[in-house]
């Protein structure tokens, strides 16, 4: 059996897991940093289409403080005022980084070096994001990020590394055990700092619009070892998915950007223009936030006036041809491969699960109370309180996978060298390769099974009676788990993958729906249909673990 | 000749299964929707029908990872961005890259591959 060891182990090769080894790299640690997926290709980071919000002033004068103060309005009295507070502060210096390394933030003149253009997002008080055009900011902020880890001789590279558990002795994290898919090997990690840097938990719900290992990994594993969940209800919806016609090879929240440069005009069923009786404004200009936009569609489909799929038409047939090919470049010409004619067709869109504002409780270094265990990026919960305002998760990301890395390495270089022997993972090893050589059910069945309920009684809306029937199917199809474990051993066993998937999932569903359940009032993202408004006594945070 | 003209609402998909030294064919009929790519029906084969398929993907639709790459019809391609169609199609796994299981290839660079970079 494999073992490895290393002063920090990095679990997640998003933007937060890549900065957190790059940093981690600079001050003075030798790194792993595993993926399940391959490296750099997972996650949400890559699949980001345009916004990166930063005070940097540069299309207008701006103020880390103004940035701030939108993103706690944003968070309807519920973000960690410290974390938020890194994010903002802290977010010029991970840009300008960025930009030191080649990624290629748009300029207002076109050149490489003069002003960045820093576009308006819906929430923000001024034009606030840098972004790389043609829906290319997450592609390149990943590929940056790839070469400068390749240049860094310091960290090591695994991919298809599926960690299943995470090892404590003594009260501290000592490491992981993972399942190495390709050979379906299991391999043990000693590192004296772990930072989980696993993303969120949008593979939960039938429509979303993250990579398939975005299953919560990371919040289950923390809680395992002991850490503490917050603020698990907040489930962001991207409320202009894309719903139909379908489209081949697009991303679905590919609107975005046309919105944000073109506006566009969001209309119901009969083809009026709503979100100004949600007491939004919305006149050909993008700047109702997400939670009004998600609850003022679904409220229009639920009084019969959707679109023929069950959403919003999104139009941009007022806009001339060449207005929408300078906005969406090559974009214009992928959409024509699938018949696509933004000039004659309006399209349908539909909210779909984007990001999750809760997750692992840090503090400011990125420390959770397990001691030797960080988080950083979107697993951490907190700074975004009940709503995310657009533009803020890329730049969490990077801020986030920074701090942890420097405490990380910090903490390694004070632990003198020490490693947990690899006698310390056996029990963890067990588990994950003891199981039954013929399973009784079908675990990718099971997960489309839990994302429906999810997206039904855990989605947008919300009510005690359905919460309380997703609690009670997600209790026995936690049952049957046992009875369902494939063992390890087979090269590339998907079986096995979904099994670990689903047992990590039904755990995160659960913290979902029963934080939901408890939080009776409506607030950010989180609304009730039993409970509609917000209620005083609940600006507070609900802490899991 | 006619097979592939047929009108019918099905994909029937011929796939390369196994392990290095063990590969067979296998047949798998697939409900056809028009907008489908042949990653949609490999995922939906997964769900209803045999779990064990082997594939690897991770952003699903949006053509980013770049992990889905297959042969189709003797063609490399993205699963995610292939079309799928009402016909007959030949699924392989890529042909000049090590076979992992199924349709599955060992396409990591080498020094991220846990051997290698040790």
């Amino acid at each position: 059996m494999t073992h490895l060891e290393t002063d920090v182990l990095v679990i997640g090769a998003g933007g937060a897991g890549m900065y957190a080894a790059i940093e981690a790299a600079r001050g003075g640690a030798k790194v792993i940093l595993a993926d399940r997926s391959l490296i750099g290709r997972g996650g949400a980071t890559i699949m980001a289409q345009m916004t990166v919000a930063v005070a940097l002033g540069e299309q207008e004068p701006d103020d880390w403080e103004h940035h701030y103060a939108d993103t706690l309005a944003a968070g309807r009295g519920l973000c960690d005022p410290a974390l938020a507070r890194l994010l903002c502060e802290e977010g010029p210096e991970v840009i300008r980084e960025m930009d030191d390394w080649g990624v290629g933030w748009a300029r207002q003149d076109g050149s490489k070096r003069g002003p960045m253009k820093q576009a308006f997002a819906p929430g923000h008080d001024r034009p606030r994001c840098v972004y790389v055009d043609f829906l290319n900011t997450g592609p390149a902020v990943s590929k940056t990020l790839r070469t400068r880890l390749i240049r860094t001789p310091e960290i090591r590279r695994v991919g298809d590394l599926l960690v299943s558990e995470l090892v404590m002795r003594d009260g501290e994290c000592v490491g992981a055990v993972a399942l190495h898919l390709a050979t379906g090997q299991p391999v043990t990690i000693s590192a004296a700092s772990t930072v989980v840097a696993t993303g969120g938990l949008t593979r939960l719900y039938q429509r979303n619009s993250a990579s398939a290992n975005m299953s919560g990994d990371g919040y289950a594993l923390c809680l395992a070892a002991g850490a503490e969940l917050v603020d698990m209800e907040f489930v962001q919806f991207f409320p202009i998915g894309h719903l139909a016609p379908r489209l081949i090879g697009m991303d679905p929240i590919m609107w975005d950007p046309f919105r944000y440069k073109l506006g566009g005009r969001l209309l119901n069923g009969n083809r009026e223009e709503f979100v100004h009786n949600y007491g939004a404004s919305d006149d050909g200009k993008y700047v109702v936030t997400r939670d009004l936009a998600t609850y003022a569609i679904v409220k229009e489909v639920e009084a019969g006036r959707g679109s023929p799929h069950g959403g919003a038409w999104l139009s941009f047939e007022h806009c001339s041809e060449a207005d929408l090919r300078a906005a969406g470049g090559p974009v214009i010409d992928r959409l024509a491969k699938n018949g696509i004619d933004l000039t004659r067709q309006a399209i349908e869109v539909a909210p779909i699960a984007h990001y999750h504002m809760g997750g692992v409780r840090a503090d400011v270094s990125m420390a959770t109370r397990v001691p030797g265990l960080f988080a950083a990026g979107e697993a951490v919960g907190g700074a975004n309180g009940a709503n995310r305002l657009s533009g803020n998760a890329i730049t969490e990301a990077l801020v986030f996978g920074r701090k942890a890395g420097r405490s990380a390495a910090a903490r390694a270089q004070a632990s003198g060298g020490k490693r947990a022997a690899q006698s310390a993972f056996g029990k963890a090893v067990i588990r994950l390769c003891e199981g039954l050589p013929a399973p009784s059910s079908n675990p990718a069945a099971m997960i489309e099974e839990l994302q429906a309920l999810m997206q039904k009684e855990v989605g947008p809306f919300r009510t005690g009676a359905g919460l309380e029937r997703a609690l009670e199917r997600i209790r026995s199809m936690h049952q049957v788990l046992p009875s369902m474990k494939p063992p390890a051993g087979k090269p590339y066993d998907t079986e096995l993958a979904d099994w670990l998937d689903l047992t990590t999932m039904l755990t995160v569903a659960r913290c979902v729906a029963s934080s939901a359940l408890a939080r009776t009032e409506s607030r950010g993202a989180h609304q009730r249909e039993d409970h509609p408004g917000m209620a005083d006594e609940w600006q507070k945070n609900q802490v899991i673990g | 000749m006619n097979e592939g003209r047929m009108t019918e609402n099905v994909a029937r998909l011929v796939i390369s299964r196994g392990v290095p030294g063990s590969e067979r064919s296998e047949k798998h009929a697939v409900p056809f929707e028009a907008g489908q790519s042949v990653l949609d029906a490999l995922r939906w084969i997964r769900a209803h029908s045999d779990p064990t398929l082997a594939i690897r993907y991770s952003c699903t639709s949006a053509n980013t990872c770049k992990e889905c790459m297959v042969s189709v019809d003797g063609k490399t391609v993205y699963a995610c961005t292939a079309r799928l169609e009402a016909r007959q199609m030949h699924i392989a796994p890529l042909p000049n890259k090590a076979l992992i299981r199924d349709l599955v290839t060992e396409i990591a660079p080498p020094d991220e591959r846990l051997v290698d970079s040790l």
